[in-house]
């Protein structure tokens, strides 16, 4: 387990006249619709705890309306909590002042946005330059440092182009270079591909993982995709109306949906693209059969085992050891069906 | 109860009321006249300069000078050619010492509303209590008859430049804070969220981005503001504002069709100059935002 870079504990934040009158009410444990209807105040977010480690891509998923671009900019404090701690790197956000936040904002986290919030009367290469603008790097120094960027987003050549002449696939990688020239080790990303075309949306995660292996920043990314969120994800945190509902790696949300809700999120997805043979193997004796790494995952796993003559394999760790065995029926059984154990009662709406 | 008849104040008191106010503010305007006299002076003085400049400027030189500020607002030869051809006729019909004091009197109150303006307007923009507070006064400003708020201005101050100046400014000076104030506020939330997220302080964010995306907006109250100024002028010239509406106001008196007319369009023809120059350099400022746009 990595070490935790953002730690959230107990927030809550409720929209309206008086927030902290109507909290007493929301530890209690009242619904969002009768806050709302009978208090005018909405329940923005309930009770969230989340630990997101340094140096990777945590995801948070929900469905439209669930809180997740308020929970994102608590981080950097765009929005004030009602109740809460946000502690970055052991440091509470919420103690700092006007220029402590300032200073966390231009070098420790940066941001890039739905709809990539770009300076309209800035060309690509001002736009990129923002974050350093803003901290009065010097002109000749700034443009060099973005020039790196803008090449590595694939924007060469459009440095004097204006965002409204571009795509919307190409702002978004002003918004992305924008995000990254500033060196900050967090980057939060709000549904950053979100309004981009499938085929660019593939792409931009494509760079995206690209520049995660080398650079590896802490990145909270939100998304209402779910197929986006376990492409990229390395942790996925599902929220709905204001609550976190399961959080954990990928795979164990696929495994084993804590509800209806996500059950219904995962039931699409291409199983075999996400679980690896370690999760669904039965530990023990070496059995004959190919050898396959722990961290295979079942769509090649079918492929190997089916090939083989016994129908089994070994699931063997990093060091090479056997650590377990799978066989086909096992692989398909994982592949057609989620073990869901929700009852009745836990049926959403 | 009779209904015939409003049961109005006495009309004794009513007398007396009125008196009240005017000799309280005649007596204010005894105490500080002189005061608020010397206060002007700065500006008095700037416009007397300015006037005299125009004026002693050799008119080829006023000529080219006009045809190269056209061309650098619009970078339009059209409208290069009808300004210079426009002052030509003026010239040419004995109009060119007064189009130069009209030109000396709208410049200035041009400047005063944008350096009172625009900070108006941007404190409108940050503040909803500002908003509340202002926007009734730039309704007065707008709709109250400019011969009423003339009475007060020339008691303090007499006949003269600077209440002609201050007339204009008062009508005239609405345009630019109210689109200040709008074009603050119709800046894209994103736009502002992003200077917020990379830690604009309020400084930048005003300068860096609200301004420049508020400009095209801005443009057109200054573009409004010089309309109005222009369209005060008889008004002023009523209170001792010399320019091209002193003449019109001879014709009104003395039936001079002719020199009432000719006046009139030479006012017509600066409006019309200030319009398209500016409508042009505004869509300039704008280009970013056409661009060939894509998806
Ligand atoms: N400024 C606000 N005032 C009142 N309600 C808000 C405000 N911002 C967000 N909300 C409400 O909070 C909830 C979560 O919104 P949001 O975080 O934007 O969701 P998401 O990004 O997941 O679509 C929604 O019900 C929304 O209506
Ligand atoms: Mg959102």
């Amino acid at each position: 387990m990595t070490d935790s870079k953002i730690k959230i504990e107990s927030l809550y934040k409720i929209f309206g006249p008086k927030p902290k009158a109507v909290l007493p009410l929301v530890l209690e444990g009242i619904s969002k619709q009768d806050l709302l209807e009978n208090h005018g105040h909405v329940l923005g977010l309930k009770d969230i705890n989340i630990d997101i480690p340094s140096r990777e891509i945590s995801v948070i998923m929900g469905l439209s309306g669930s809180g997740k671009s308020t929970l994102i900019r608590h981080i950097n404090r765009l929005i004030e909590p009602t109740d809460g701690r946000i502690l970055v790197d052991g440091e509470d956000v919420l103690g700092m002042d006007k220029a402590a936040l300032q200073n966390f904002r231009r070098h420790k986290a940066s941001m890039v946005f739905q709809k990539f919030g770009l300076l309209v009367h800035r060309t690509v290469a001002e736009n990129v330059a923002y974050g350093l603008t803003i901290q009065s790097v010097p002109v000749e120094e700034a443009r060099e440092r973005c020039q790196k960027w803008i090449n590595r987003v694939g924007l060469s050549g459009f440095e004097g182009h204006y965002p409204s002449q571009l795509s919307g696939g190409m702002q978004q990688r002003v918004g992305l270079a924008r995000a990254l020239a500033t060196d900050a080790e967090i980057l939060l990303m709000d549904e950053a591909f979100s309004a981009l075309d499938p085929l660019i949306r593939n792409d931009m995660q494509g760079i995206l993982l690209e520049l995660q292996e080398e650079l590896h920043k802490t990145i909270v990314f939100i998304t209402h995709d779910l197929d986006e969120a376990l492409r990229i994800g390395d942790r996925i945190a599902i929220l709905r109306d204001g609550a976190v509902i399961q959080q954990g790696k990928p795979q164990e949300i696929v495994m084993r949906p804590a509800d209806d809700y996500i059950f219904d999120f995962i039931k699409d997805i291409n199983r075999g693209r996400v679980i690896e043979v370690k999760t669904i193997m039965t530990a023990g004796e070496k059995v004959k059969g190919p050898d396959l790494n722990h961290n295979v995952l079942l769509e090649e796993a079918l492929q190997i085992v089916s090939d083989s003559e016994t129908r089994e394999g070994n699931v063997v760790s990093d060091e090479g050891e056997v650590i377990g065995s799978i066989n086909l029926a096992k692989i398909v059984q994982a592949l057609s069906r989620p073990n869901v154990e929700v009852g009745e009662e836990t049926r959403y709406r | 109860m009779d209904f015939d008849q409003f049961p109005s104040m006495g009309r004794e008191d009513l007398r007396d009321f009125k008196k009240g106010i005017d000799s309280g503010f005649r007596d204010f305007s005894r105490e500080f006249g002189e005061a608020i006299e010397l206060f002007f002076e700065p500006l008095l003085w700037f416009l007397v300069w300015l006037e005299q400049l125009l004026q002693a400027t050799p008119w080829p030189i006023i000529i080219i000078v006009v045809g190269a500020l056209a061309w650098l607002g619009s970078r339009s030869i059209k409208i290069v050619v009808g300004s210079v051809l426009s002052f030509f006729a003026i010239g040419y019909f004995g109009m060119w010492e007064d189009t130069m004091s009209t030109l000396a009197i709208i410049s200035i109150s041009t400047l005063v509303c944008i350096s009172l303006g625009i900070p108006t307007g941007i404190m409108m923009a940050r503040s909803d209590r500002a908003q509340k507070i202002v926007t009734p006064i730039l309704d007065i400003m707008q709709t109250i008859p400019a011969f009423v708020y003339l009475i007060p201005v020339v008691m303090l101050l007499g006949i003269g430049k600077v209440p002609g100046l201050i007339a204009v400014c008062i009508y005239a000076m609405p345009p630019v804070v109210r689109l200040t104030n709008l074009g603050i506020r119709l800046v894209e939330k994103e736009a502002l969220e992003a200077a917020d997220a990379f830690g604009a302080s309020s400084t930048q964010r005003l300068f860096g981005v609200q301004i420049p995306l508020a400009l095209p907006n801005i443009f057109a109250g200054v573009n409004q503001t010089i309309m109005m100024a222009l369209s005060m002028v008889v008004i002023a010239s009523m209170i001792g504002v010399a320019g091209l509406g002193v003449p019109v106001l001879r014709s009104i008196s003395n039936q001079y069709l002719a020199l009432g007319l000719m006046n009139g369009l030479a006012i017509v023809v600066l409006a019309i100059i200030f319009d398209r120059v500016s409508q042009e350099y505004g869509a300039r400022l704008q280009k970013h935002r056409q661009g060939t746009q894509h998806d």
